[in-house]
């Protein structure tokens, strides 16, 4: 599904053993991504011990349409945390996107027009901590913090309560389904897929990738090297806030309503898989494809502890154990790239 | 010369939150010339390179290239106009894979994004110009230094080049890597090229340049031939002195066995750190003041760092106070009496931030540890009676440390390490960047301590001031030392050429 990111693996996966060693070598930052994966298996082989029956189209299906807008906003995510940032504001602004969303179409404003407002108004708010970040030096912490004040602030303000959405256009974004045989997916899976492509092409292919990576691996060696810092620190903000924006639709689409209080700590979710599917948080290293099997850990965690029938605050202790392991890992790998 | 300068710096001025970094220099670079830019540490040579490839803004003074007045945004248009550069520290990207760190700022693209196989091809071609083999898939980070020193250079050079700088570029290549290194840079220079070659290595400046500007404390002292300047010459306009006549004069070496009857507070026998310091055999006595002179890159802050604990020693033994001891920390150091005074006083010494009280309680709180805080009536009797004894001015311990000119932090910074009463007190160049007559203080009151029985090893790069105040003086050179004088013996000319390695010349 994500055939140019996994590019570099399997060509040197389908060679002999010396090609092997040489893939392993030349692509550390791939073991994370490859632990997810393979922990994911594992969750998968557990839960189909334990429960008989899991790994089946309809739960795999399910596993897609319930995360659509968690792997949105975890693709804008990677190329945050790749330079070194951090975007704390993508819950709220979802939740205000879609606030915004559900007022205007209350009032009978057509989608066509409402869709592209939500993008611009996350945009809007990825600018604004991007410039507060880049030009006023601001820690993107504390930058993004503030951006997500702002954001459910405003989104209260504007609609303290549950407003709900009637319009069929974007209700059948998420209900409508595409059915083959037992497997179904939706308008959000597919707008989810369409994202992780956009950005796996744009961090792999393109010299904005380039340089987001060279800002994670050293921000003054980027500047000394004549590349667009300065643009592309902006910038990585701005497709954050825009992936906000389009998870607030299809949030929106998915609770059928929009809420002041909609995806209260999305942020630290989807921070949490970004991190689990293997991207440093310090910087310049991490792949959408690893966001993505890291969101599907996630979601595969919150589905076992639902057939469990546990309480979901296990959900979070489990995550929680989770991110500390891979944490511990990447120090391990960071320390023993230093040491050479 | 008939030959117009492809790049002119003129009247160059720039300074640093009140330090002057750059006075009134003027620069100028040759087509098909090697020159190379002298001076020690704090000289200027990096703030200028980095003023003239954009990376730094000129406070005054213009730069012109081809004759046309240019002035340069970034580093980016830098390298557009054909200025590359190739920084000091190796600034490439640790986390990416060679071909990229070679190609990254113009990657081949085809259909809108970047042609992977292309740029691995062009990547290898570069290499090849280096003669270099390396895979270039390869993340950066697995090679050593010195594939990382040529992979930064293949970089430079695979542009369109038309000014190429240099910063140190040879510091961890070995024989090998710098003739091929060298080779590159004739044939650079046979097309036209201006090179900026800049090295503490005098022979290798000697081997490749034609042309040599040396800069001391911001300002220019010269531009020279060459071909026209004896080494000893160059040494001595680097660390400055006013001595004319210089003869070259076989030194008397001495023995290092120390002034009769006085027992030896440390002893090192074989100390070594590899690629630092090769293996020393040195005795620190009581009360002594133990000059070390040496010029950059000679090994004289490695030693230091060996003695105090701040680097760990490969090979050899240390014996404090007749006890061997393998320091693997400078607070292992610490608890024997040794402190150790850095030399870079803003980076790793005074914490600007903080007052001059809380800068002179800084190590002793850190001694005693953060739960027996010493009472603030402590603290304000030691800095009291500090500010007073060491002359401290203003005479205010509330004062932000950073506020404080250069001589002054120094004086907070000996402060907090005598609040410690330490047995031996190892000071890297303690005078550097200040001015005369805070200088004159801190050496009369380093001669003070050593009097009072405490032992000093004062390391400076001015040598008049390490004979001075020297009661011995070490030479270092090529990371060994290769002399213990007396410097009631030796004249500054004589120690000058040890210094310079003065044979092998004219």
């Amino acid at each position: 599904m994500n055939a140019k990111t996994t590019a570099p693996l399997t060509a040197a996966t389908s060679a002999a053993p010396a090609s092997w060693r040489r893939a392993v070598v030349n692509h550390p930052s791939w073991f994370p991504v490859v632990a997810s994966a393979l922990l994911l298996i594992l969750l998968f082989a557990g839960a189909q011990v334990k429960f008989g029956s899991f790994v089946t189209p309809g739960v795999l299906s399910s596993l897609f349409v319930d995360n659509a807008y968690l792997i949105i906003l975890a693709c804008g995510m990677t190329l945050v945390i790749i330079t070194g940032g951090i975007d704390l504001s993508v819950g709220a602004v979802m939740a205000f996107s879609g606030i915004i969303a559900a007022n205007l179409l209350q009032n009978g404003v057509n989608p066509t027009l409402v869709i592209p407002l939500m993008l611009i108004n996350g945009a809007l708010f990825g600018l604004m901590i991007g410039v507060l970040v880049q030009y006023f030096n601001v820690q993107p912490f504390i930058a993004s913090l503030a951006g997500m004040f702002l954001a459910r602030g405003l989104a209260h303000v504007f609609a303290p309560r549950q407003i709900a959405v009637n319009n069929a256009a974007v209700l059948s974004l998420n209900n409508h389904k595409f059915r083959f045989g037992d497997w179904y997916f939706t308008g959000t899976v597919i707008i989810a897929l369409v994202i992780v492509l956009i950005t796996a092409w744009l961090l792999a292919r393109t010299r904005l990738g380039r340089t987001v990576y060279a800002i994670g691996g050293s921000e003054s060696s980027a500047k000394l090297m004549g590349l667009p810092v300065a643009r592309t620190k902006v910038l990585v903000y701005v497709i954050s806030g825009t992936c906000a924006g389009i998870a607030g639709l299809v949030f929106t689409a998915y609770a059928s309503s929009g809420y002041s209080l909609h995806g209260v700590g999305t942020e630290l979710d989807t921070i949490a898989a970004v991190v689990i599917g293997g991207t440093l948080l310090t910087g310049g290293s991490g792949y959408i494809f690893g966001s993505l099997l890291g969101v599907l850990v996630y979601g595969v965690i919150k589905t076992v502890i639902n057939f469990a029938g546990a309480d979901q605050a296990w959900t979070r202790i489990s995550v929680g154990v989770l991110l500390l392991a891979f944490v511990v890992v990447q120090r391990a790998i960071v320390a023993r790239a230093s040491r050479r | 010369m008939d030959v117009a300068p492809i790049v002119e710096v003129l009247g160059a001025h720039l300074r640093f939150t009140g330090d002057v970094a750059l006075d009134d220099v003027d620069f100028r670079m040759f087509p098909g010339e090697v020159h190379s830019l002298m001076g020690e540490n704090g000289a200027g040579k990096s703030t200028l390179i980095k003023a003239m490839t954009g990376a730094l803004r000129l406070d005054a003074g213009t730069m012109r290239l081809d004759g046309k007045v240019v002035s340069f945004s970034g580093p980016a248009a830098a390298l557009h106009a054909g200025i590359s550069t190739v920084y000091q520290e190796v600034d490439l990207l640790p986390n990416l894979s060679v071909a990229e760190n070679i190609m990254l700022g113009r990657e081949p693209r085809r259909f809108g994004h970047i042609d992977w196989a292309l740029m691995r091809s062009e990547a290898v071609k570069a290499l090849a110009v280096m003669g270099i083999d390396v895979d270039p898939r390869s993340p950066l980070s697995s090679h050593s230094l010195a594939t990382q020193q040529l992979v930064a250079i293949a970089r430079a050079i695979s542009r369109d080049v038309r000014v190429l700088i240099l910063d140190e570029p040879t510091s961890s290549l070995d024989q090998d890597e710098v003739s091929e290194l060298f080779r590159i840079i004739r044939e650079l220079k046979a097309r036209g090229v201006a090179i900026l070659f800049v090295s503490h290595f005098l022979e290798q400046v000697y081997e490749i340049c034609d042309r040599i500007t040396v800069l001391r404390n911001g300002k220019l002292i010269g531009e020279y031939k060459t071909t026209e300047m004896l080494r000893i010459d160059l040494v001595q306009k680097m660390l400055g002195s006013d001595s004319a006549n210089l003869t070259v004069i076989e030194a008397r070496e001495q023995s290092p066995a120390g002034p009769g009857g006085r027992k030896a507070v440390v002893a090192a026998r074989g100390l070594g750190r590899r690629g630092a310091t090769l293996p020393t055999d040195l005795d620190i006595f009581e009360g002594e003041l133990l000059g070390v002179a040496g010029l950059l890159g000679s090994g004289r802050s490695e030693l230091a760092r060996l003695l105090s604990g701040v680097d760990i020693s490969d090979t050899g033994v240390l014996t404090v106070h007749g006890r061997r001891r393998h320091f693997r920390q400078p607070r292992q150091a610490l608890r024997e009496g040794i402190a150790y005074s850095t030399e870079s006083r803003k980076v790793e010494g005074i914490v600007a931030e903080l007052s001059v009280r809380e800068n002179i309680t800084l190590a002793l709180q850190a001694d005693r540890g953060w739960i027996r805080r010493i009472p603030r009536a402590r603290q304000d009797e030691l800095s009291v009676s500090w500010i007073e004894a060491l002359d401290i001015r203003p005479a205010d311990a509330e004062r932000r440390a950073g506020v404080l000119s250069g001589g002054n932090q120094q004086k907070v910074l000996l402060a907090r390490l005598l609040a410690l009463a330490p047995r031996v007190l190892i000071l890297d160049e303690p005078t550097r960047g200040i001015d005369i007559g805070a200088k004159v203080e801190i050496q009369r009151l380093i001669g003070d301590l050593a009097a009072n029985g405490m032992s000093v090893v004062f390391i400076s790069a001015e040598l008049e001031e390490v004979l001075r105040v020297g009661h011995r003086i070490l030479v270092l050179r090529d990371r060994e030392i290769v002399a213990v004088l007396d410097p009631d013996a030796v004249t500054f000319e004589m120690l000058l050429a040890i210094v310079a390695k003065a044979d092998g010349d004219d």
